[in-house]
């Protein structure tokens, strides 16, 4: 009988036709094959096949977006499983809230990932923000990514929002109410656009309905579209801008 | 430039025989000329591996949080009983904090609408890409323009007793006068006078929202009146 270790295994599996017709490139072992990992993949080809060393620091960026992003993927997929077991009406609503407690397997770990998950996502948009505001890294040719980013802060408020309602209890509830009551004092459209939102003058069955089709179609789209532009555009403009660069001691003053 | 050597020039097509070259460079191209030598790293598996384990920590800590601490559940919505306080989601208490103390129009919409549009067109204002050290240049005049854009913004807010915005404006004044003159002074006097206007002004806006978000939601019970974090009804 032959000798089979896991890594004999590997390379056989590589070498059959079918992982070939899959992966095109064979192991990371040269730099003409480490580039094909990042460009023959369509989720990996959004990354340069170089990037400069000094963009992989801490300091660089905190790595602020990729946490806001990192968070996103959380809250897609538990928030896909949560969708299961979630019906979007008064008062089973929040009788799914105590299904997912008591009758759901891991369903109280569910919800509270997909909750806290989400005050990340807010959190860390906002910090992001600020430190490319500090980097001055909405500067050109950087400045309409800025604009899809301000957007894009939006439409992640307005999903932790809208998710605010569902659960169906006091807490949801009353939330809304007072933000939606907001919306009213706006001049002119105020009143419409609270009852467009609402379907009714008042938070009620309709909202329910409303905010759960914008929390799970309506917006997700809306951020994944946003989203890759701001991702696609942060690379067509040369990478993550990190830190303004101090000019070097010996260079100061020399021009007049 | 009048220190540099006088300079032998010397006409000639053979590079063996003059090899010494003598490049002019002009101020307003020079940022390219300083452009440094840069080191390069395959993305695979420099950058890549880096997104793997961030992306694990992320799961990681939030599992962690997901196990010690329970989303918060109250009783069936009840359009009838109206808890006190009706707070909003954390991130809206600051502007909550504000329907304290001014009409809802200007709170609830002029307020935030202004914010929104303020930070769109940072990018597109012409201050923003080229403002240097606040105190850098004619600091006379920056005085007498940042004092009076103080005492305007503390009239304002203290005449409808908005506190929690009065308080922190006068903090980053007093910081602002105290960056004058910083370059010669410790450590944080020389960061602090490297900071430009917009920065600030930014700094400013950070400042007021974290304390109105804090006061809104550690600070305020029944009726919306101060009470100690511990008497807070505090919502996730």
């Amino acid at each position: 009988m032959r000798e089979m270790s896991l890594g004999s295994l590997g390379s056989r599996l590589r070498d059959t036709g079918l992982y070939r017709s899959i992966v095109r490139h064979g192991v990371a072992d040269t730099n003409r094959n480490r580039s094909l990992i990042i460009f023959e993949n369509l989720f990996l080809h959004v990354h340069p096949v170089k990037v400069r060393e000094k963009t992989l620091r801490f300091s660089h960026t905190y790595w602020l977006g990729g946490i806001t992003l990192a968070s996103a993927l959380v809250l897609i997929a538990t928030g896909i499983l949560l969708m299961f077991y979630y019906h979007p009406s008064v008062p089973q609503a929040y009788r799914d809230m105590k299904e997912l407690a008591f009758v759901v397997e891991n369903g109280t770990f569910l919800r509270n990932l997909h909750r806290w998950a989400a005050h990340l996502m807010v959190l860390a948009a906002f910090l992001h923000m600020l430190r490319v505001f500090y980097h001055h890294a909405y500067r050109p040719p950087r400045q309409f990514n800025w604009v899809v980013g301000v957007v894009l802060l939006l439409v992640t408020l307005l999903l932790s929002y809208t998710g605010y309602l569902l659960p169906w209890d006091q807490l949801a509830f009353w939330g809304v109410s007072v933000g939606t009551n907001m919306a009213k004092e706006a001049p002119l459209i105020g009143e419409q656009v609270r009852f467009l939102l609402l379907g009714g003058h008042a938070v009620s069955e309709n909202a329910l309905l409303r905010f759960y089709v914008l929390h799970c179609v309506v917006l997700p789209v809306a951020l994944l579209l946003l989203l890759s532009v701001h991702i696609w555009r942060v690379r067509k403009d040369g990478g993550v801008q990190g830190p303004p660069e101090e000019p070097d001691i010996a260079d100061r003053g020399e021009v007049p | 430039m009048s220190a540099l050597p006088p300079l032998d020039v010397v006409d000639s097509a053979d590079p063996l025989g003059t090899p010494r070259r003598v490049a002019l460079v002009r101020p307003d191209i020079r940022p390219e000329v300083r452009r440094r030598e840069e080191r390069w790293v395959m993305t695979f598996p420099h950058l890549i591996v880096r997104e793997v384990i961030l992306f694990q920590i992320v799961v990681i800590g939030l599992a962690l949080a997901a196990i010690l601490f329970d989303a918060p559940l109250l009783g069936i919505a009840n359009p009838l009983e109206t808890p006190n306080p009706a707070k909003a989601p954390w991130y809206f208490l600051g502007l909550q904090e504000l329907l304290h103390y001014f009409p809802p129009v200007v709170a609830g919409v002029l307020m935030p609408t202004l914010t929104v549009l303020a930070l769109a067109v940072i990018p597109y204002a012409r201050i923003n890409l080229t403002a240097g050290p606040l105190w850098a240049a004619r600091p006379g005049r920056t005085a007498a323009g940042v004092g009076a854009a103080t005492v305007l913004l503390v009239a304002l807010f203290a005449a409808f007793a908005c506190w929690p915005i009065v308080v922190p404006t006068i903090l980053v004044a007093a910081a602002i006068f105290a960056a004058r003159g910083g370059e010669s002074g410790g450590r944080m006097r020389r960061r602090l006078a490297r900071v430009t206007l917009p920065e600030w002004i930014m700094t400013w806006f950070v400042v007021v929202a974290t304390i109105l978000t804090v006061i809104g939601t550690f600070f305020r019970g029944p009726g919306w009146s101060l009470v100690w974090p511990w008497d807070a009804a505090v919502f996730g």
